[in-house]
Order: C-alpha cells, then sequence, then structure tokens
C-alpha cells in the first residue's frame, strides 16, 4: 500500500515537472517572451560560464555566509524576546505592535537608511537579514509559548513540577513545533530579502549578481541564478523536513 | 468522637470562590464545608457549572480560595502536592512523551533512579493492561486508553488522595464501564482517598461510598448521601434493588437542580 502510494506520488512529481519544462519551452518559442526565458540549453551553459568568470562560488557563498550569519543571530535574538513576551505584559504590550508594523515593511524599503548608518557592505546586508528573520520569528515563538495548553502545566504542577522543571519539561517540548515552524519561516525570509540586503553594495552574491545581469540583458545566466535561489529554497526546506521527523514525530498531524 | 475525627483526610472549611468575568463577579462557590474521611471513595455530582470543577481545582492547589481553607491531614495546604494526585477530564497526557515516560514522569520528578521508576511505572502501566503500548504516543492511544495512562501516572506517584474531573465523561457507554470497573479494582486493592466529579448517576453509585450533590449556582452543598451497598463491586451491582432505589432517590435531587439551570 505505502509502495504503490510512493509510486503514484512519484508520477505526480515527474508530470508537474515535465508540464513546466514545457510551459518554460512554448515562453522561450514565443517572440515576446523568449528574452526573458531562454531554454535549458541556454542556461545550462551559463553555469560554466559563470564558473569561468570565476564568479559563481564566490557569489553563492557570499549570499549563504550572510544568511546564515543573518538567521542564525535572528533565531539567537528572537528566542529570548519570544519568551520575554510571553512571560512579561507589559512588555509584550510594548514590543509586539511594533514587530508586527515593521515586519510588513519591505526590506528593500528601509535598507538605505541601514546602509547610511551601518556603512556599505557585509555589515548592512547581515543587519538587514537579520532583522527580517527575528520579526518573523520572534512572533512565531511568541504565539507558540502562548499557546501551551495549560492542562498540561497544571497536570505537571499535581504531579510535582517546580517553575523550572514546567519550563524544561513543558515549555521547552511543547514550543518545539513552533521553534521549527519558526526555522521554516526565518529561512524562507532571508531568502527572500536575500536581493534587498545585497542592495547594500555588496561585491558578490548571487542577488547582487542578478542586478549585474541585468544590467547587460545577460538572461539566460539571470535565470540560471534566480533558478538556483529557489533550489538552496529547496535545500532548506528538506532540512527543516527532516527536523521536524526528528524532533515532533510525537505531534499529531492531519493527513491531506 | 475522638477516633471518627482521626479518619478525616480533607476538610474543607467554609470555601467560596469568585471569578472576576467580564462585567460581572462570578460566585462559583459559597461558603462550602465538606470533611472526606481518610479511603472514602466520594462522588461529586450536580448541574453544569455549579462549581465542582472549581472545589476539585482548589483542593488540588490549582487555584486559590477566595475566602476558606482546605486542610489535608489537619494540615492547611499551600499550592499543589504530589500527595494529592488529579486525573482530568481531556487526559493531560504529554504528546511528547511515551505511555511509559509518561508515566514515569512524576516519579523523575522526585529524582528516582531511573531503574526504579521504570519499574514503578511498568507495575502500574500493567495494571492497566498497557504494557503492550508502552513505547507508544499519546497520539496512537483511543480515548480509554488515554484516560488509562492518566491514571497509571496519578496512581505511579502513590498520592494519598485522588481528585478525578470527569474522567470518564469524554468515553463511550462500554469503555466507561470498562474503566469503571477497572478503578474500581484498583481501588479494592489499593486503597486512595478518592474525590471523583462526574454527571452520571449511575457512575456516582457504583463507585461511591458517598455521594455529594451539589446545587445550582452558587454552588453549595445540597445533599449528602451515604451509599450503602457493600464492595467488592461490579458492574452487575447496578441491576441491584438498593441500586436502583438509590438511583431514584438521587435522579429527583439531581433533576431539581438539573431544572434550576434550565430556568
Ligand atoms: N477562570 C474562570 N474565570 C471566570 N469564571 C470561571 C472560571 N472558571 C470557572 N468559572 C465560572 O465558575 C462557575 C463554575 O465553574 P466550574 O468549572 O467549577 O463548573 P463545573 O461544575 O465543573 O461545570 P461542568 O460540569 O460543566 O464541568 C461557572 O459559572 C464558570 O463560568
Ligand atoms: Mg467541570
Amino acid at each position: 500500500m505505502k509502495h504503490t502510494n510512493k509510486n503514484i506520488l512519484w508520477k505526480w512529481k515527474m508530470l508537474s515537472l515535465a508540464s513546466v519544462l514545457l510551459l518554460w519551452f512554448i515562453l522561450s518559442l514565443i517572440p515576446r517572451t523568449s528574452r526573458s526565458f531562454p531554454f535549458l540549453n541556454e542556461v545550462l551553459p551559463s553555469i560554466a560560464l559563470m564558473i569561468q568568470r570565476g564568479v559563481l562560488w564566490k557569489d553563492i557563498s557570499s549570499s549563504m555566509i550572510a544568511i546564515l550569519i543573518g538567521f542564525a543571530l535572528g533565531f539567537v535574538s528572537a528566542i529570548p524576546v519570544a519568551f520575554i513576551m510571553a512571560w512579561y505584559t507589559p512588555v509584550r504590550n510594548i514590543i509586539e505592535p511594533w514587530i508586527q508594523f515593521i515586519r510588513n515593511i519591505p526590506a528593500l524599503a528601509y535598507v538605505p537608511l541601514i546602509v547610511i548608518s551601518a556603512g556599505v557592505g557585509r555589515r548592512s546586508q547581515i543587519i538587514v537579514i537579520w532583522l527580517a528573520c527575528f520579526m518573523t520569528m520572534s512572533i512565531t515563538i511568541y504565539q507558540g509559548i502562548k499557546s501551551i495548553d495549560v492542562t498540561l502545566v497544571k497536570a505537571a504542577r499535581v504531579l510535582g513540577a517546580n517553575d523550572f522543571d514546567i519550563f524544561r519539561k513543558i515549555t521547552v517540548p511543547a514550543t518545539t513545533p513552533f521553534i521549527i515552524t519558526a526555522i521554516r519561516l526565518g529561512l524562507s525570509v532571508a531568502l527572500t530579502t536575500l536581493i534587498a540586503s545585497e542592495s547594500t553594495g555588496a561585491i558578490a552574491g548571487m542577488g547582487m549578481r542578478i542586478r549585474s545581469l541585468s544590467n547587460t540583458f545577460e538572461t539566460a545566466p539571470m535565470l540560471m541564478y534566480i533558478i538556483s535561489i529557489g533550489i538552496i529554497g529547496l535545500l532548506f526546506s528538506k532540512i527543516v523536513d527532516f527536523l521536524e521527523r526528528r524532533f515532533t514525530g510525537w505531534q499529531e498531524k492531519i493527513e491531506a | 468522637m475522638a477516633g471518627e475525627n482521626r479518619g478525616i483526610k480533607l476538610k474543607i472549611q467554609n470555601v467560596s470562590k469568585n471569578y472576576d468575568a467580564r462585567n460581572a463577579k462570578v460566585t462559583a462557590l459559597n461558603q462550602v464545608d465538606l470533611e472526606i474521611r481518610e479511603n472514602e471513595f466520594v462522588c461529586v455530582i450536580g448541574p453544569s457549572g455549579c462549581g465542582k470543577s472549581t472545589l476539585l481545582n482548589i483542593i488540588a492547589g490549582l487555584i486559590e480560595p477566595s475566602q476558606g481553607k482546605v486542610f489535608l491531614d489537619g494540615e492547611e495546604i499551600k499550592g499543589t502536592g504530589k500527595e494529592r494526585g488529579v486525573v482530568f477530564q481531556q487526559y493531560a497526557l504529554f504528546p511528547w512523551l511515551t505511555v511509559l515516560e509518561n508515566v514515569k514522569f512524576g516519579l523523575k520528578l522526585q529524582r528516582l533512579p531511573d531503574k526504579e521508576a521504570t519499574e514503578i511505572a511498568m507495575r502500574y502501566i500493567k495494571s492497566v493492561d498497557l504494557e503492550d503500548f508502552v513505547n507508544a504516543y499519546p497520539k496512537e492511544l483511543s480515548g480509554g486508553m488515554k484516560q488509562r495512562v492518566a491514571i497509571a501516572r496519578a496512581y505511579a506517584v502513590n498520592p494519598e488522595v485522588l481528585l478525578l474531573d470527569e474522567p470518564f465523561g469524554a468515553l463511550d457507554a462500554q469503555t466507561r464501564a470498562q474503566l469503571q470497573t477497572e478503578l474500581l479494582n484498583t481501588w479494592q486493592t489499593e486503597k486512595k482517598t478518592c474525590f471523583f466529579i462526574t454527571h452520571d448517576v449511575d457512575e456516582a453509585i457504583l463507585l461511591a461510598s458517598r455521594i455529594i450533590i451539589m446545587s445550582a449556582r452558587p454552588g453549595r452543598i445540597k445533599q449528602i448521601l451515604d451509599v450503602d451497598i457493600p464492595y467488592p463491586r461490579t458492574q452487575e451491582t447496578k441491576n441491584s434493588a438498593k441500586f436502583l432505589e438509590m438511583k431514584a432517590e438521587i435522579w429527583n435531587e439531581v433533576y431539581e437542580e438539573y431544572l434550576a439551570v434550565i430556568k
């Protein structure tokens, strides 16, 4: 039963891939869209071209460093802020509206302000990703802490748990699914603010490269970079899927 | 009598509880006085919202009364304590722990060595017939099985008083009957003072040595009835003349209160 299920799923994936390739191929034939969507035969060789220019690995590693540092800082700062918001209502009342307010502003809009203060380059780039990750992750984790079932806390109390036990044995495991969701959202936000963060005058990076290629209308390598960002996103979500299975297998799930 | 007095396990003295609801003060309990003897099985019955859970939570130490005191063995209670175990209607199993880990939870808090904790937990898991599910997570269990785990978990820390808030309320009739029998058997072999809330008159008579009928809001004790049916009892007890007689009597009392709520 399981086996056939997997087989069917696999078939759908292939069909989905084939339809997108077909659509892409058609777009590459229509004169109006052909310049924006060169087909695989042009996009694949652009990998070699960018390697030859000596920028591909530099761009990927530069972007990844910024994403990972920004994300890590966002994560490390979001956790204590989320707990403080959940435990101290006055703090929550003061901070939360502002996190919600800033969260909805596209990072691209405030990048110049950050550059003016923090300077051109790496530092600003990381700050932009950090901010965006922090906003999303602190709110998600905060909501997780808030949604802990009070009956579980009561059940632990009557079994003899003190405040520290409650934190260690109830709060931490109960919020783990939300922390993992926060990681998922944080990584995705880090990727989507990549272009904005690299408009801080980065000297390398996938976002920066896409902009510079657009100046010379080199659409094949541009498309290659765009697809690469998508693939990195896919890899991130696979990693989070793994964490989810590993740490929250106990969760009740509605099967799709 | 002095001898009688020494057997008092729980003393609820003049307990009242007011809640500050959104726009009014709700008096959930109004000057409740009650004494529960050691190893007694008390069932509390009464209309919805009359303050049964509130009273149980006060005895458990999970909420504080607005007025009055609760004494355990003559000493005023302060907060929760492992000598008072609770079984909740919503099972309240820790979903991230297996059956065994759930039952071990309280034992580990007492810093018991792992081996010993496992031994004790296994004994209670066996007593509720779940040894095939020791490593299952709560999501893999039926409602009845979950409540069995919760009962094993409460028993494992060996409390002196067991507080049960409609523990079988969410179960179907058959599972309910089965768990009643199991609880009776457990209680008959390992006596504890039980404070058991239910809406089910049959359940109350089957289990209790005394039934407390509470009146509609504000919650007060309306009547206390002794159940003169000797233990050991089984599901067959429900067919005895004495049982049916009591049932009619209690129904009249309870029905009055239910009507008061509907009005
Ligand atoms: N935390 C709370 N805040 C405000 N009012 C409350 C709170 N808890 C209970 N109440 C009110 O106190 C009254 C008694 O509630 P309680 O839960 O003790 O009733 P109950 O007898 O257990 O009812 P049920 O049989 O439906 O479980 C109800 O009117 C309820 O609305
Ligand atoms: Mg209740």
